[in-house]
């Protein structure tokens, strides 16, 4: 309708109503380009802001829509400034110059200080800011420049816009009746809704949304402003967020819960609120669950038929208070005590009374390593719905989604570099479960079953890269990337299972206070009666003797982390925590050299914390001992050991330290001159764009491949998948080690011998040739990728046959075979593709030397040269040369030498050469040179070359510079000097 | 008997007629069903009320309907004062026009399953001929199994017409339903080994000592509708609250809990708003799937 096409003339271009971002308010602030606009109210902070957005401006005026109907909050604003910052991807856009900052440290305004707030009257919330960047600005595919960018593209070319009329009346501020000014806003939000449903880049529906979200939050902010008063303002964003339900469901959980309770969401739409309520409920988790393995489960593994069909109950009330507490732990006000406490403790008593202990134990235990082990998404590892979407990336690019969607979701509050021990994510179900049920029983097989573990995980064997003789930059065809990512999955889950064994074994001390000094001392000698549940001493003491720390001391350090006041006054824990401050004093960054040095470091950041949550005594940080005895145990270390691996990265660091992040969020507050105090930090998240790999259904097949293919390891027994990871990893390895013995060593011996043919044809060039057959080499070299997968699918499918039982069914052997066969040929392949043509170059490099060495001068001087165009052959010998140059009394190589030298300086001023001198010099060099009949012009070269003055490489490598450049006097170095000799060996 | 054959013959004849029944429509045919007697009649008018959902699938769910409804009543038709009514009221007109259908009428008159007011009725001729021994449920059940059985010839012939013309409770119901079940873990069977997809039954899972058994497990998990599908439990009924969080609670969820994400195939429809545990491991299907995505065989895949 005619009435809806035109924006509202006044509200929005109010200052005081807040900067609404509208097309034409845009088109019309476009020539202030680097000023900010200000409102009245809050100009100092928004030049703050404009100023960090100006350079944006310039670019993302071009001709593009701004955004949809802005916001008309404050809060909406600086969402919506957020987008515009976002095209400001100018600063890096050739397009769009940055406009220069001069920055003036002294202005408060461009460096606030930390803790300063800023200053707009609006509380603030925090802002979460999205740099994004995108690769490169000429990729005409690529979809991510729109996607950055909160501009809806496509909007149709009328502005969004609210009846003019509406707007005009509600700010003259005529009375209306409730009716009309409803009936306004209901026009109001159909045309939003429209606007919703018409644009479908995600992005913008988003910030859409947030806009929204912020009208409704700031509703009261708004009264008056706008939409009339704080009513107008909620009904308006409950009507719109009704007619976009469908988005809103798929919000994350949080979100969800955070809006249906929302009191005013209530009381204007309780369909509303019912509708978000159930779209909650759909919002799931998977629960991965622990198989039932005959083997372990069946009846036969039972006392009793009592105890086998109790234990089949437990499993399933079990996953039944996993799921109801996935389901409801983040309400407000839930608990885990009045809501699962007495069907726990119920269910413990029947495990009880069936004397299934161990079985639900082995069960508890696996399902904690299953849904705990990896680095915990604080609190957001269940409501992932979207993690299909991240999974179609793949599983590198999951992970590395997922750590996204940590910084972006989790809690940003300083939490300090010591935070108290804490069980993120799932483990809070666990250990309230465990202090629910207090059952001494259940207690009892755990630690029984996590100490079996703990000492086993400490055991593992992680191999270093070959001590073959392979040269030093070929670490094993991959093989230590694997073993870093097997060493980080170990000590992940002996760090979780060490801090579940430290909370059951010093749960029965745990105190809410320090007990005064008369009961220490009576517990004191109590305890230290009876043995401690693990010798933590005797295994730190091997693992140094072994040197082993890396892995032992970071879940030693998690067992006792846990330790209850008096704990750490027994005789027993004091030595353990005492072997752990020499291990701590004794190390020395970077003593280890540089390979080790985030071994180091997370050793140090970790016992560090751990000198400094509560329960360490501070009294030890001055004892001295056991020092010796530490010392004693670092001198007769074995000289292998883990310790010596550069096993840890960065990733594993700051998922064993996530308290390390804290630089990070406190040099973000700073630069930001935010602080915690204003809700939250700034978040800088720089998005770049990822490659897409073909279209999406073809990626979610793919990843549904990955997902049949680890769900068909799920309920078949263990052995079979350790059996197919071996054979694959074994089988690529040989195949990448056969590659090279055979397919390079062929490739380059058909190199030689093209060399040594192509060397007897006349006119050659050497170099050339040495490039072109390199080339060939090279292209040859890629059917190694061929040759290896022909290798794995050879080789693996009855090597795995072999070691599977005779009994396994034809489908599974199948499977099994094809996996194993895929496993091992992405594995060859992937290295090959990575290192083929760097292998053959040097192989090549190395052959071609020794073809040049072995063959004769005289060949390659008849082979391999022709004169130059009209010699005459009458050209002195190069003999010749020399005594001419020795006629001089000097021998040629000297008379180089000292031109050289003389170049270089310092001279006096007779000695200068001139340029005539050195031309004439050289004119006969290479006259002598050109002659290709008479000379061996090698011969120079080589002289030069043994006496050091000219590197064999650079008369190859600088080859084309060299003939480029042209003899100028006064800059005669060494280098154009040889150039120039260079020049004239070659082409005179 | 005709229904055996409609339901057999949809079995045979691959109808993959999509059974879509939303929670509303499902409720509305509940209401219809309210006054219905269990009668071929009553699927007949159910039928011409929903005429795009298939026979088999309606009957379904008015037997379900049905018996919950007779659930409800069954404490005031067992009242032993109400019984001994009932038997009276039997008895005196058996003796006034003994060729009409008297237990049939009766049935309809106090809104009773046919087949299930024949059982009381014998129940009470027999306590009456031997009333000191009460009548062992094994002669009760083979009576009304084989009505001739039964000494009085008249009652015999009142209680056939009521197990023969009830098509929710009865004998021959008992043995229909039982037949459909395993026709259709049969047809499942059929259909995996059709597409070549190796599996583990109950039976061999028994064997092997698993405490839960699907009808079957995939020995190599498939994939449907992007859900990965490690086991499939076979349901030859309609898939209503009731019925469905029954079996959740004791069956499916127990599967999930042992072997991970499985496919329920209620052959004759479900609730559609049920499914709702997909991504919680439990997929609900009307049939045999079409879209089976299978781990690719052969190394030429790469991984994303």
């Amino acid at each position: 309708s005619q009435t809806l096409t035109h924006g509202p003339t006044t509200p929005a271009k109010t200052p005081s109503t807040s900067r609404s971002v509208r097309t034409q308010d845009f088109s019309d602030r476009r020539g202030n380009k680097s000023t900010p606009i200000q409102t009245s109210r809050s100009a100092k902070a928004q030049q703050h802001r404009g100023r960090r957005r100006s350079g944006g401006f310039g670019g993302c005026a071009s001709g593009r829509q701004t955004g949809p109907r802005g916001a008309v909050s404050e809060e909406g604003v600086r969402w919506d400034g957020g987008g515009r910052r976002s095209r400001g991807v100018g600063r890096i856009e050739p397009v769009s110059p940055p406009t220069q900052v001069q920055l003036n440290f002294n202005n408060l305004e461009d460096f606030p200080p930390v803790g300063a707030a800023q200053s707009p009257p609006v509380a603030t919330k925090p802002s979460r800011r999205i740099n994004p960047t995108p690769v490169s600005a000429e990729r005409p595919n690529s979809k991510p420049k729109s996607c950055f960018i909160s501009t809806p593209l496509s909007l149709p070319a009328s502005p969004p816009a609210i009846p003019e009329s509406a707007g005009a009346k509600l700010t003259a501020g005529s009375p209306h009746s409730l009716q009309e000014e409803r009936e306004l806003l209901r026009k109001e939000r159909y045309v939003w809704a429209v606007i919703f449903s018409l644009n479908n880049i995600p992005v913008s529906m988003m910030m859409n949304l947030i806009c929204l979200l912020s009208i409704y939050v700031h509703a009261d902010v708004l009264e008056k402003a706008y939409l009339g008063n704080v009513h107008n303002c909620v009904y308006f964003s409950v009507r719109v967020l009704e007619n976009q339900f469908e988005l809103v469901s798929h919000l994350d959980k949080c979100t969800l819960r955070l809006l249906s309770e929302n009191e005013r969401v209530g009381t204007f739409s309780s369909s509303l609120k019912d509708h978000l309520a159930q779209a909650q409920e759909n919002c799931t988790a998977k629960v991965s669950i622990i198989p039932f393995q005959p083997a372990t489960d069946n009846r036969s593994n039972f006392s009793s038929d009592r105890a086998f069909h109790t234990f089949k109950k437990q499993r399933d009330v079990f996953y039944g208070f996993l799921r109801e507490w996935e389901d409801s732990h983040k309400e407000p006000g839930w608990d885990f005590e009045a809501a699962l406490g007495s069907r726990v403790r119920m269910m413990v008593s029947q495990l009880t009374a069936a004397g299934s202990h161990s079985h639900f134990a082995r069960l508890f235990q696996k399902q904690l390593i299953q849904m705990c082990k990896g680095p915990c998404v604080l609190g957001s590892s269940s409501d992932a719905p979207d993690a299909d979407l991240l999974g179609m990336l793949g599983a590198d690019s999951l992970g590395r989604l997922k750590r996204l969607q940590q910084r972006l979701v989790q809690p940003q509050g300083l939490i300090g570099p010591c935070p108290p021990p804490s069980f993120p994510g799932h483990q809070e179900f666990f250990k309230c479960f465990l202090q629910t049920a207090s059952c001494c029983q259940l207690n009892q097989h755990l630690k029984d079953g996590l100490c079996q573990q703990l000492l086993k995980l400490d055991e593992v064997s992680i191999l270093g890269p070959d001590a073959s003789p392979a040269r030093g930059e070929e670490t094993g065809d991959g093989d230590m990337e694997q073993q870093v990512r097997r060493f980080s999955s170990v000590l992940l889950t002996a760090r979780l299972l060490a801090k579940f064994l430290g909370f059951i074994s010093f749960l029965p001390y745990q105190t809410s206070e320090l007990p005064s000094r008369d009961i220490q001392d009576t517990a004191i000698t109590l305890r230290s009666k009876s043995s401690p549940v693990l010798d933590v001493c005797a295994v730190l003491r091997s693992s140094v003797h072994r040197r082993r720390t890396i892995l032992t001391v970071p879940w030693i350090v998690e067992f006792l982390s846990m330790l209850d006041h008096i704990g750490p006054l027994l005789p027993f824990y004091r030595t353990a925590l005492c072997l752990l401050l020499q291990i701590y004093k004794r190390m020395l960054l970077g003593r280890g050299g540089e390979l080790c040095y985030m071994n180091q470091l997370l050793m140090v950041a970790v016992l560090g914390w751990l000198f400094q949550i509560p329960i360490f005594p501070e009294d030890l940080f001055f004892s001295t001992d056991l020092k010796e005895e530490v010392k004693e145990l670092e001198n007769i270390t074995s000289s292998q050991g883990l310790d010596t691996l550069p096993l840890v990265d960065q990733q594993l660091l700051y998922t064993c330290c996530p308290y390390l992040g804290e630089f990070r969020k406190l040099l973000a507050a700073f630069v930001a001159g935010s602080t915690s105090k204003s809700g939250g930090l700034i978040r800088k998240i720089t998005p770049t764009s990822a490659e897409l790999r073909g279209p999406s259904t073809s990626r979610s097949q793919q990843k549904l491949q990955v997902d049949l293919e680890q769900a068909f390891f799920h309920n078949q027994p263990p052995s079979l998948r350790r059996t197919v990871e071996f054979v694959a990893e074994r089988v690529g390895s040989n195949c990448v080690k056969h590659i090279k013995a055979t397919l390079v060593l062929e490739l380059v011996k058909g190199g030689e011998k093209t060399l040594r043919d192509s060397l007897g044809l006349e006119g050659v060039n050497t170099a050339k040739l040495n490039d072109s057959i390199c080339a060939q080499l090279c292209d040859a070299g890629m059917q190694a990728l061929e040759t290896a997968t022909r290798f794995c699918s050879e080789n693996a499918p009855g090597a795995v046959r072999v070691l599977l039982p005779l009994e396994t069914s034809p489908s599974v052997l199948t499977t099994a075979e094809s996996i194993t066969t895929r496993l091992a040929t992405e594995k060859a392949c992937s290295w090959l593709s990575a290192n083929i043509t760097t292998l053959l170059k040097r192989e090549w490099k190395s052959a071609f030397g020794r073809v040049m060495k072995s063959v004769p001068s005289s060949v390659r001087l008849s082979a391999g040269s022709s004169c130059v165009s009209d010699c005459t052959h009458k050209v002195p010998l190069g003999s010749e040369v020399m005594i001419e140059i020795k006629s001089d009394h000097k021998p040629c190589c000297l008379m180089f030498q000292e031109v050289l030298s003389v170049a270089v300086g310092p001279r006096s001023e007779e000695e200068a050469y001139t340029v005539h001198q050195i031309e004439s010099l050289l004119y006969r060099v290479g006259q002598t040179l050109g002659c290709r009949k008479k000379t061996d012009y090698l011969f120079l070269i080589r002289q030069l070359i043994e006496r050091g003055l000219l590197g064999e490489e650079e008369v190859g490598t600088n080859w084309p510079k060299f003939k480029t450049l042209r003899f100028e006097a006064g800059i005669l170095t060494n280098h154009f000097l040889m150039a120039f000799l260079v020049c004239s060996c070659r082409s005179l | 008997m005709d229904r055996v054959r409609d339901s057999s013959a949809s079995v045979a004849g691959e109808a993959v007629e999509l059974v879509r029944v939303c929670r509303a429509e499902y409720r509305a045919i509940g209401r219809l069903t309210e006054r219905l007697r269990p009668t071929r009649q009553s699927i007949r008018t159910l039928q011409t009320q929903f005429p795009h959902l298939p026979p088999s699938t309606l009957l379904s769910i008015f037997s379900q309907e049905y018996q919950k409804r007779m659930k409800r009543s069954m404490v005031r038709h067992h009242a032993p004062d109400v019984v001994k009514e009932y038997y009276q009221r039997y008895r005196s007109e058996a003796k006034t026009r003994p060729a009409a259908p008297l237990l049939l009428e009766l049935a309809n008159q106090v809104d009773l399953s046919p087949a299930l007011l024949a059982r009381l009725i014998v129940e009470c001729f027999l306590e009456e001929r031997q009333a000191s021994v009460a009548a062992s449920r094994h002669v009760l059940n083979n009576m009304l199994r084989e009505p001739y059985l039964i000494p009085d010839l008249l009652l015999a012939k009142h209680v056939e017409q009521c197990t023969v013309n009830d098509c929710c409770y009865g004998p021959l119901v008992d043995c229909i339903k039982h037949a459909i079940g395993l026709e259709h873990e049969d047809l499942l069977r059929d259909k995996l080994r059709e597409r070549n997809l190796s599996f583990l039954d109950e039976n061999q899972l028994r064997s092997k000592g698993y405490d839960k058994t699907p009808d079957i497990i995939l020995e190599v998990p498939i994939a449907v509708d992007g859900h990965i599908v490690h086991w499939i439990e076979s349901k030859a009924s309609f898939g209503d609250d009731h019925s469905h969080h029954t079996y959740l609670n004791e069956q499916f969820w127990s599967y999930c809990n042992r072997f991970g994400p499985g496919l329920v195939i209620y052959w004759y429809g479900f609730i559609s708003e049920l499914d709702c545990q997909r991504d919680r491991g439990i997929l609900l299907r009307d049939g045999f799937p079409s879209d089976i995505v299978t781990l690719c065989q052969g190394p030429a895949r790469s991984r994303v």
